[in-house]
């Protein structure tokens, strides 16, 4: 990611204006040497405010209000006063370990259901641009539509899945209105809508492992599922790691699903996510500084897995 | 990912395939999946289409009926002007293809400059840039909102201005990412003949790199599009104007106050767009976002 490549400086060439080669310190290239600089500023200057703004700005703003309280429009530092306040909140480990629950759930469906149905799918030599663009259809789906469809499907009373439940004589559930199975149920749903993403990347990478390996296997006499152990999952290992850092950090922000099909906490607070919690905080609670202080702890915890997946990607390179 | 690549050799040999037993099989499986896909992924999509001709008294009942059997249109009409769906698209396309502009305007220059120009400090600028993507975007939610309210030094209130969209959507270190890589794979023999026949750095920019990088401007815009389409906090916090708001928030909204037929019918609405956009779309679409996802 950060690969920040300079590539061969000294190797470029500039034909036409011989007096920027090397132009360090020279007398009469020193003007045209700031120009070009200034040239490239005035490119640089939309990004460079944007990023201002709205990235390194508010980065180095949330350190800061997360130690400054803000009482009747006074600022003052407090210290570790917000930090004590949101680690002391009741619901702290319980949004933390449900956010560790939709993580771990969201692997667990969301990251092998997408690898098999990509190894099944690399396996059909039919219809395979139609099923392809079947598995991504929901990723395209507006988050609204795609969220409140299953809240639908969901509804116990008559909802589409407890009616197929129970004509295949299998046990009904409540859903997302069971403390017990809302959580799973909005992995489930949210697996449904994005697993499309994750599965084209992994047949992407299945297309890329050489046919010679398969073959080696056979003569080894290598069954389906040994082959599948001993070679497609070595060769696609790396994109699989890569995938599993960024499903991590992206599962461990989730927000919008639980916000939509389960109205946020969902029921006993059983759906409260770290990022619904900083919400409350801020927008329920008028609390800003303790949610500036609550995204502290997240930004702690994903940056080890960004790095991770930086460190990995750059080595990849 | 080519469309039909002269199939390679994957787990199962074409030998095994070939022969009779393998054929049962291969074609077993094969149907199997064409039926389970279709009902997963499109079922869903049929019932939504479906429910939102039903009445309010079917789309309630139980068992579940499998097609409207009082189809009624009156809804989907309903839907459009009583949750005001015009508006709420409008408002989308507005905001996505802002966020584009704006992206495609000032990334695209500042990885021009950043791979090309290679002005003074720029890799400082280029190593704060990128360093962004470790930082989780959720997290600078708060502090972003707490910008938006007051820009520092213009002291500008951004709320329900549709620039609050807008302008955040540059600051992605992804962009300049992808942009400066393929710059770099540009010759600089380019740049210098480019340079011997007088061209300044903007006419080298839009006559000869820009030409030149078709796909990865492709990338960039699906990204943008798609990010702002399917974002839903930022907007929500954001955008707080009933009029203002995009698709997502508005229908969530609203979703409470109206009877459930209209409401799916309006999700089956907000669902046309972007469904038609990817049908048409599909090849780049999809090799666009497997090319562009992972190697960040």
């Amino acid at each position: 990611m950060a690969a920040t490549t300079v590539p061969e400086k000294t190797t470029r060439r500039h034909a036409g204006r011989p007096s920027d080669v090397r132009a360090r310190g020279g007398g009469p290239s020193l003007g045209r040497k700031t120009r070009r600089n200034l040239q490239a500023y005035a490119f640089l200057v939309g990004a460079i405010l944007c990023f201002g703004f709205f990235s390194w700005y508010p980065m180095v703003r949330e350190f800061v209000m997360s130690f400054q309280s803000t009482r009747r429009g006074v600022t003052s530092w407090v210290g570790f006063h917000n930090i004590k306040v949101v680690y002391h909140d009741p619901y702290f480990w319980t949004a933390w370990k449900n956010t560790a629950m939709f993580t771990l759930y969201a692997l667990v469906i969301g990251f092998a259901v997408p690898f098999l149905v990509a190894i099944l799918l690399n396996e059909l030599r039919h219809c395979r641009a139609y099923l392809r663009i079947l598995v991504y259809l929901p990723v395209m789906l507006p988050p609204v539509a795609g969220a409140l469809l299953f809240k639908y499907f969901y509804n116990p009373e008559y909802g589409l899945f407890d009616t197929v439940l129970h004509k295949l004589h299998l046990p009904t559930s409540q859903w997302l209105d069971s403390s017990h199975t809302a959580l799973i149920s909005v992995v489930i749903a949210a697996t449904w809508m994005s697993m499309g993403s994750a599965t084209l990347i992994y047949l992407a990478a299945l297309q890329n492992i050489p046919g010679e390996l398969y073959e080696a296997a056979d003569l080894d006499g290598a069954g389906l599922l040994s082959k599948i152990w001993h070679v497609t999952i070595p060769q696609t290992r790396l994109v699989l790691s890569l995938m599993l850092l960024l499903q991590i950090v992206a599962t461990m922000q989730e927000f919008t699903n639980v916000f939509l099909m389960a109205g946020g906490n969902g029921p006993e607070n059983s759906t409260m996510t770290v990022v619904y919690m900083i919400y409350q905080y801020g927008y329920h609670y008028n609390n800003m500084n303790g949610a500036a202080a609550l995204g502290l702890f997240l930004m702690l915890v994903l940056i080890c897995f960004s790095g991770l997946y930086t460190r990995l990607s750059r080595n990849s390179d | 990912m080519a469309e039909f690549t002269p199939q390679t050799r994957t787990l199962i040999s074409s030998a095994t395939l070939a022969r009779r037993k393998g054929k049962v099989i291969y074609w077993t499986v094969l149907s199997v999946v064409l039926v389970v896909f279709t009902l997963v992924f499109i079922g869903p999509l049929y019932w939504m289409a479906t429910s939102g001709f039903k009445s309010v008294h079917e789309v309630l009942h139980n068992p579940p009926t499998l097609y409207p059997h009082h189809a009624q249109g009156s809804n989907y009409k309903t839907a459009w002007t009583q949750l005001e769906l015009a508006r709420l698209l409008w408002n989308t396309v507005y905001y996505a293809f802002g966020a584009l502009a704006f992206q495609l305007v000032f990334d695209v220059a500042a990885a021009y400059a950043l791979s090309k120009l290679r002005p003074v400090l720029g890799n400082v600028v280029l190593g704060a840039m990128l360093a962004t993507l470790m930082i989780p975007a959720t997290v600078l939610v708060i502090p972003q909102y707490m910008t938006v309210l007051d820009l520092p030094l213009l002291h500008l209130n951004l709320l329900n201005h549709p620039w609050a969209i807008w302008l955040p959507t540059v600051a992605n270190g992804f962009n300049i990412f992808l942009l400066k890589r393929f710059f770099d794979s540009i010759p600089e023999d380019l740049m210098a003949a480019a340079a011997i026949d007088g061209a300044g750095p903007t006419r080298t920019l839009l006559s000869i790199v820009l030409p030149m990088s078709r796909p990865i401007l492709g990338v960039v815009s699906i990204f943008a599009v798609v990010n702002v389409w399917k974002d839903f906090l930022w907007p929500m916090l954001v955008e707080p104007d009933p009029k203002k708001q995009p698709i997502n928030i508005g229908i969530q909204s609203l979703s409470q106050g109206v009877p459930e037929n209209v409401l799916i019918a309006a999700l089956a609405i907000s669902a046309v767009p972007t469904l038609l956009i990817f049908l048409a779309f599909q090849r780049n679409i999809m090799s666009g976002l497997t090319a562009g996802s992972l190697k960040g």
